[in-house]
């Protein structure tokens, strides 16, 4: 036992340097900048190598393709998209919609589509966002109709991640009988998806305008909301790690300054005021990560206990995201207000995410209504 | 059933189990008892065999406490703090074998409890600067000096004594780590009041205390290092919180919110779901430190933990302070309370104790640096006390 959790934890070691290695070499952060000015936002052939490597499949079942890994796994691969800031429809494809189509239970959406996602041959997201954009898979305001051999879909949702430049949506809808998950193509009559023009240039939303779309109904309506509820929490989690990536990353470059500016004579990490920041970035970052990490094992462990170790893990490590951007900018002085420097990048990253999928306040008001509510 | 090598966390569940079967901790003595899981090696379970220990990583020492608190057993930590948490670590690792038989057990089982001699009127964070001269005598030390703020001492049948054996030397190279014998007739003690209300802590004054060579721990002139051993062990100790979900000081707070609904407000459930969620993510973080997941060194979990906790202890009691309103201002009594655990303290005197958390093992100012110091390699602090002899550095 002791030494299977010990390879596992290797393994994944593994995983992450590779990942790491990948990002530093083909998406640096000169590409990055680069690719934050383009319309699209990513590179198709970045796209493509995760797909090679099998970033994309990690936690799908072999005979779609994937490896069959577990969150944790995935969690280590998705710190590292973070840390690298990797532009691409990661949260959205594998993030939400390969886990709602794995949970689905419904082997023709998983036959159609999660083969062609985990080959990076189609990129999805879900949608579950009301009209102010909150995260709202319980009570979506889209609604289903039925039209006989199938579905029409009609209403707006916006912020949507990873919308712009979808093939497929993931749509939560009411229909008459209950919440369910329905496929819309992005190409088809009644579909539009607009790019929003976000403070974050590395990761893109759109607003999504349904007008009596057609969809296809994936799963049922009995567990469609159970299947969205556990989807939102899975993704928190891989965006709690992609939050760690980024504040751990936002550390070492302030830790790194810190050591090389000289101001009266010596490193500036010298001094109390200086140093003592980045002591409390160091242990904000640790404390996020073992949410993560523990919601992550939560998932997999497969309990009734993901909601609150996933709302604990999506306020810390946002909180933890967006205060160590906040202090990075303060150790860099001058230099951290500008264009060039990268702090700004990493910083508006973590604010962007931490209005994704809900913010710091929603994940504790959740926590609040299961830990202290009667 | 019996475990004859037990490897892994089910062995030494099973191992309590059978202890617990043999010798019931709700009807037996506290000293059979501990001294039945201390011969099982349960007492840590990292220390060797014939230590208290079984040879095992010492992240499986939460499984047995599990077990063995779980039927009812003392808490050895609460009952002996600086005997358990410290010095054992200590004695095992800088003391002889003579010293490491004797002392061990009767630590475990709180029939001699312990203390610490470590901070003076002036050196307290600035530790190494301590002025107690031990002076070598044949095979003997002679010890004259004062130290303060020292726990238990009125209690403690034996003492972790840090002494200056060469004040010519830098102040980190001249120090010498002792056992010393409370009952010595050159140690006095004196109880100090607290704000509290309390007494926990003492001055201790030695006037040509004795104590024997062979009581020594580590080489001479190489106490720094040794005591490094003790503070390490003493962050982790008292830096480790709460090992289980929901207990600890936070469980206090939210009994209060459940108890008292007349209480709350939406302010106060924010408030108390952010101290919630902090709890929380100090505990994963002690316990995934602590079992070398990501390990960031040895004592890089007990100093988070420690400056983690006092801080979020102080917010805590200031939380429950506050949802008691005008309740809150109200002092029971400052008569000297037996108990001395926060944890069963009435909510203001805990507030009170609360404000010692930031101050005792390091303070946060201090392991602020460590953190950034040691965990993160950052330049050390201006100073111009480190290379000039002991005699020379500035006092006051
Ligand atoms: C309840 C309690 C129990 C204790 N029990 C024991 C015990 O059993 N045995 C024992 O030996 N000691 C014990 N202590 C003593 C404790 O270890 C010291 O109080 C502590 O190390 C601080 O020392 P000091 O009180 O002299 O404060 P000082 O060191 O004088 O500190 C005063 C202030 O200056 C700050 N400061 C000092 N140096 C620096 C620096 N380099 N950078 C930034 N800020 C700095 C401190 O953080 C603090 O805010 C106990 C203390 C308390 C409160």
């Amino acid at each position: 036992m002791a030494s299977s959790v010990a390879e596992a934890q290797q393994e994944r070691e593994e995983l992450r340097s590779m990942v790491r290695g990948l990002c530093e070499r083909e998406v640096p952060l000169a590409q990055v900048r680069r690719l934050m000015e383009t319309p699209a936002g990513d590179d198709p052939a970045v796209w493509r190598r995760l797909a090679d490597l099998d970033l994309l499949g990690l936690v799908v079942p072999a005979e779609f393709g994937g490896s069959g890994g577990d969150l944790l796994t995935l969690v280590a691969a998705a710190e590292e998209l973070g840390r690298g800031l990797v532009p691409g429809p990661f949260l959205g494809t594998v993030g939400l919609a390969a886990t709602a189509l794995q949970l689905s239970e419904d082997p023709a959406a998983q036959q159609a589509y999660l083969s062609r996602l985990v080959a990076g041959d189609l990129r999805a997201t879900v949608v579950a966002q009301d009209q102010l954009g909150r995260w709202a898979p319980a009570a979506p305001t889209t609604t289903a109709t039925s039209t006989g051999d199938g579905w029409a879909l009609t209403g707006t949702s916006t912020h949507v991640v990873d919308a712009v430049g979808a093939d497929l949506l993931l749509v939560a809808a009411q229909a008459a009988g209950g919440v369910g998950v329905f496929a819309v193509q992005t190409g088809a009559p009644g579909v539009q998806v607009e790019a929003l023009s976000t403070m974050d240039l590395t990761r893109r939303q759109g607003r999504v305008v349904l007008d009596g779309a057609s969809g296809v109904l994936v799963g049922s309506l009995d567990r469609g909301r159970e299947v969205l509820e556990r989807t939102g929490d899975v993704a928190v989690v891989l965006l709690g790690a992609m939050q760690i990536g980024v504040a751990q990353k936002l550390l070492e470059l302030s830790v790194d300054y810190a050591k090389t500016r000289f101001q009266f004579g010596r490193p500036i990490g010298g001094f109390q005021g200086v140093k003592h920041r980045c002591a409390d970035m160091m242990v904000r970052v640790e404390m996020a990560r073992s949410a993560v990490l523990h919601a992550a094992a939560v998932a997999d462990a497969g309990g009734s206990g993901l909601p609150r170790a996933a709302s604990l893990a999506g306020s810390t490590a946002s909180a933890a995201a967006v205060r160590t951007g906040s202090d990075a900018i303060q150790v860099h002085g001058g230099i951290g207000f500008t264009w060039e420097s990268p702090v700004h990048l990493y910083y508006k990253r973590a604010v962007g995410d931490a209005a994704l999928l809900g913010t710091v306040a929603d994940h504790r008001d959740r926590y609040a209504s299961i830990v202290l509510d009667d | 059933m019996t475990v004859t090598e037990p490897r892994t966390v089910t062995d030494v569940e099973d191992l309590a189990r059978a202890v617990v079967a043999r010798v019931d901790p709700t009807s037996s003595s506290r000293e059979e008892f501990m001294g039945a899981c201390f011969d099982a090696g349960l007492a840590w379970v990292h220390f060797p065999v014939g230590r208290g220990g079984l040879g095992l990583p010492g992240s499986m020492q939460s499984a047995a406490d599990r077990v063995l608190q779980g039927a009812g057993g003392p808490d050895p930590f609460r009952q002996n703090p600086m005997g358990y948490g410290m010095a054992a670590p200590t004695i095992l690792g800088h003391g002889s074998a003579a010293l490491q038989e004797r002392h061990l057990r009767p630590l475990y089982t709180a029939e001699e409890l312990w203390c610490q001699l470590f901070s003076e009127p002036d050196a307290g964070s600035d530790l190494a600067g301590l002025a107690t001269r031990a002076e070598k005598s044949g095979d003997e030390w002679i010890v004259t000096g004062q130290k303060v703020w020292t726990s238990l001492a009125h209690r403690a049948r034996f003492a972790l004594l840090l002494a200056r054996t060469d004040p010519d030397l830098p102040k980190h190279r001249g120090l010498t780590y002792f056992v010393l014998d409370m009952e010595d007739p050159g140690v006095e003690v004196r109880p100090l009041r607290q704000m509290t209300g309390d007494a926990e802590f003492n001055e201790v004054y030695m006037t040509q205390a004795r104590i024997p060579d062979s009581h020594r721990l580590g080489e001479v002139g190489q106490g720094w290092n040794v005591a490094m051993t003790t503070l390490m062990n003493e962050r982790s100790a008292i830096g480790g919180g709460p090992a289980m979900e929901d207990t600890g000081p936070i469980a206090q707070a939210v009994s209060l919110w459940r108890t008292r609904p007349e209480l709350r407000s939406p302010v106060l459930r924010d408030r108390l779901a952010a101290l919630y969620e902090r709890s929380e993510a100090i505990r994963l973080t002690g316990s995934r430190l602590r079992g070398g997941i990501g390990s960031k060194g040895p004592g890089a979990e007990g100093t988070i933990g420690k400056l983690v906790n006092a801080e979020l202890n102080q917010e805590i009691y200031e939380f429950c302070i506050d949802m008691l309103g005008p309740e809150g201002a109200l002092y029971g009594s400052y008569d000297t309370a037996d108990e001395t655990t926060a944890a069963t303290l009435p909510l203001q005197r805990a507030f009170l104790r609360s404000r010692a958390n930031t101050i005792e093992g390091g303070t946060s100012e201090v392991l602020r640096n460590v953190v950034a110091e040691r965990l993160l390699g950052l330049p050390g602090d201006a100073r111009n006390d480190k290379t000039v002899p002991w005699r020379e550095v500035p006092r006051g």
